[in-house]
């Protein structure tokens, strides 16, 4: 399928194991040049601990990894020289400024001295805390915290960036602008790897999705690719009459779903299997002497599609 | 090589600047050393002398180690140890960063106490210079001690307690308080085992220029020899120490 010598990440039946946990279960899959993907799965499904294999944070239970053709075990000096790493928690030092966390970052990744100050400026501008750059870590806010702990992984001009969940515990606007500056670091041919479990996110930003539930990968392609092979009129729009019951009652009697939620005067139904669940819906109705008012399908957004997929694998 | 020794020093500095003014490394590395100095010293009148290079080992051993129970406990316990793995460096310049950055809280932790002895109480070292040496490959071998110690400890709420746990008893085993001379025989053998000893029996001779327990070719190799093999340790449970 993927040719080799075209992945800038190159992962082969990757697989964790913790006692009895299989945290990650020979998982395989290529990056090509300047691709944004989105690793997208639900919480414990395996995405950090991906991620640390790849980047020699975990050790590898069986599999292998390559970063541009460097094994991520045995040449981990080289791998470390052209990625950079934002963890899933920002844990840059609390005592330093901005300025001082930057630049125990560029001394470390060997960045030459004459050229350490340019690059710091630069990502401080870059991530918009050039005001803030004698400030210490510890007094940011959570968001500039996340933008300069990005931006340590950066001194260095990496090829390969991998993010673990960067936008999780961001509001609105933050998440925003972060995308926007991902997409521009893209620009600048920088392949990012992310991993989120927000459906939006990687349907917005990513070039190709893998998504992993329960360690496995079970789908893997373009935002587009993703949507037309899953969205076959999945989501089923129900409404009673009378509606009084709640979704509770609803999902408590009506087997094969995988979400239900109200919605004005009807409820939409993420179905595991179409047929019974419509089946179980007249059942349903039948039992309590209500009428179906209303009984359709309409095609799943994106966020259906990752419960439908992830249900599906269960 | 140059270059992994550079960037060790870099995390040594980084060290520094991060924890020296952490309650913990103050009050254990700085102010109790000295406080225990005056108190011992200056109360108990005819042994002073003797007491002197001990309290100086005594001060680089808490300062050195303080510090590594701060930047090594810490840090793992709120995920900022792992940056340094992400870093194109090996796992000894990492221990060996941690040992520097002890090493410069243990040289800071004897200045009160060499005023107290040299300048108060005008007890002058008999070896100068090889006085230098001494506390230079003593507050080495209590450093690396310290990072092999931190180790040990998951919970940073409770390190100061572990550590304290080990480093009080160690200190009245180590021909520091109370000679070993006054001790019985079989204690020795207990001394011998621990590190501690060592650091005080080179800081001794060239304080006193004589010897309590070990000739100083033998005491200045073995501090060396401890503290290396404690080094080469750290780097290899720092490896060992991932998932
Ligand atoms: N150090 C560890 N020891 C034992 N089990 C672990 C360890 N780290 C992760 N696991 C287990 O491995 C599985 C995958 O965890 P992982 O953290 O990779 O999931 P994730 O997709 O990143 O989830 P989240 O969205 O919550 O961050 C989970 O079942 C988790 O409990
Ligand atoms: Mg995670």
């Amino acid at each position: 399928m993927d040719n080799d010598n075209e992945c800038v990440i190159s992962v082969k039946e990757l697989t964790k194991i913790y006692g009895s946990v299989k945290a990650v279960d020979r998982v395989s899959f290529c990056v090509k040049d300047r691709e944004i993907f989105g690793f997208l799965g639900p919480n414990g499904a395996g995405k950090t601990t991906t991620v640390r294999m790849l980047v020699g944070l975990t050790t590898i239970s069986s599999g292998n990894a390559l970063v541009y053709g460097y094994n991520v075990v045995k040449d981990y000096k080289n791998v470390r020289k052209i990625i950079g790493v934002v963890p899933d928690v920002s844990n840059l030092y609390l005592e330093l400024t901005c300025f001082q966390n930057l630049l125990f970052s560029a001394k470390m990744y060997d960045v030459p001295k004459g050229m350490r100050e340019e690059r710091i400026n630069y990502l401080l501008k870059f991530f918009g805390l050039w005001k803030f750059r004698n400030v210490k870590f510890k007094n940011l806010s959570r968001g500039l915290k996340r933008r300069l702990t990005i931006a340590a992984a950066l001194v260095h001009k990496p090829k390969v960036l991998f993010l673990d969940e960067p936008t999780s515990g961001l509001d609105v606007m933050s998440r925003r602008i972060l995308w926007t500056q991902l997409k521009e670091l893209n620009r600048q041919e920088v392949t990012i790897f992310l991993t989120t479990h927000n459906v939006y996110e990687a349907f917005h930003i990513s070039d190709r999705i893998a998504i992993i539930n329960k360690g496995r990968i079970v789908a893997i392609g373009s935002p587009k690719e993703l949507s037309k092979r899953f969205s076959t009129q999945e989501v089923i729009e129900v409404a009673f009459y009378p509606s009084k019951m709640s979704t509770k009652d609803l999902s408590e009697h009506i087997k094969g779903m995988l979400s239900v939620k109200r919605v004005g005067n009807h409820f939409e139904i993420v179905p595991l299997n179409k047929n019974s669940v419509i089946e179980g819906i007249v059942r349903y109705a039948k039992s309590r002497g209500l009428e179906i008012s209303m009984l359709r399908l309409r095609s799943a957004d994106a966020e259906e599609l990752f419960l439908k997929i992830v249900g599906e694998t269960k | 090589m140059i270059d992994e020794l550079v960037k060790s020093f870099y995390i040594a500095m980084k060290d520094f600047r991060e924890y020296y003014m952490k309650p913990g490394a103050v009050s254990w590395g700085l102010l109790f050393p000295f406080v225990f100095a005056l108190a011992f010293m200056v109360r108990r009148g005819g042994l002073t002398e003797w007491l002197a290079p001990g309290m100086i080992a005594l001060a680089l051993f808490f300062g050195s180690t303080s510090m590594s129970a701060m930047s090594i406990v810490f840090e793992r316990r709120f995920g900022s140890f792992e940056r340094l793995m992400l870093y194109p460096v090996t796992y000894t310049t990492i221990a060996l960063g941690k040992t520097l950055s002890s090493f410069i809280m243990g040289l800071f932790s004897i200045i009160p106490v060499l005023i107290l002895t040299m300048v108060v109480l005008k007890i002058p070292p008999i070896h100068p210079f090889l006085l230098v040496l001494a506390v230079v490959l003593a507050t080495f071998e209590s450093s690396a001690f310290g990072v092999l110690l931190s180790f040990l400890v998951k919970d940073p709420t409770q390190v100061m307690v572990v550590f304290n746990l080990v480093r009080f008893p160690m200190m009245f085993l180590a021909d520091v308080i109370i000679p070993v001379s006054l001790m019985p025989h079989y204690i020795l053998s207990i001394v011998l085992l621990q590190p501690l000893t060592y650091s005080a029996e080179v800081i001794r001779f060239a304080y006193e220029g004589s010897y309590d327990i070990l000739p100083p070719e033998i005491s200045f190799a073995l501090a060396l020899l401890i503290g290396i093999v404690f080094l080469v340790v750290a780097g290899y449970i720092i490896r060992r120490s991932k998932p």
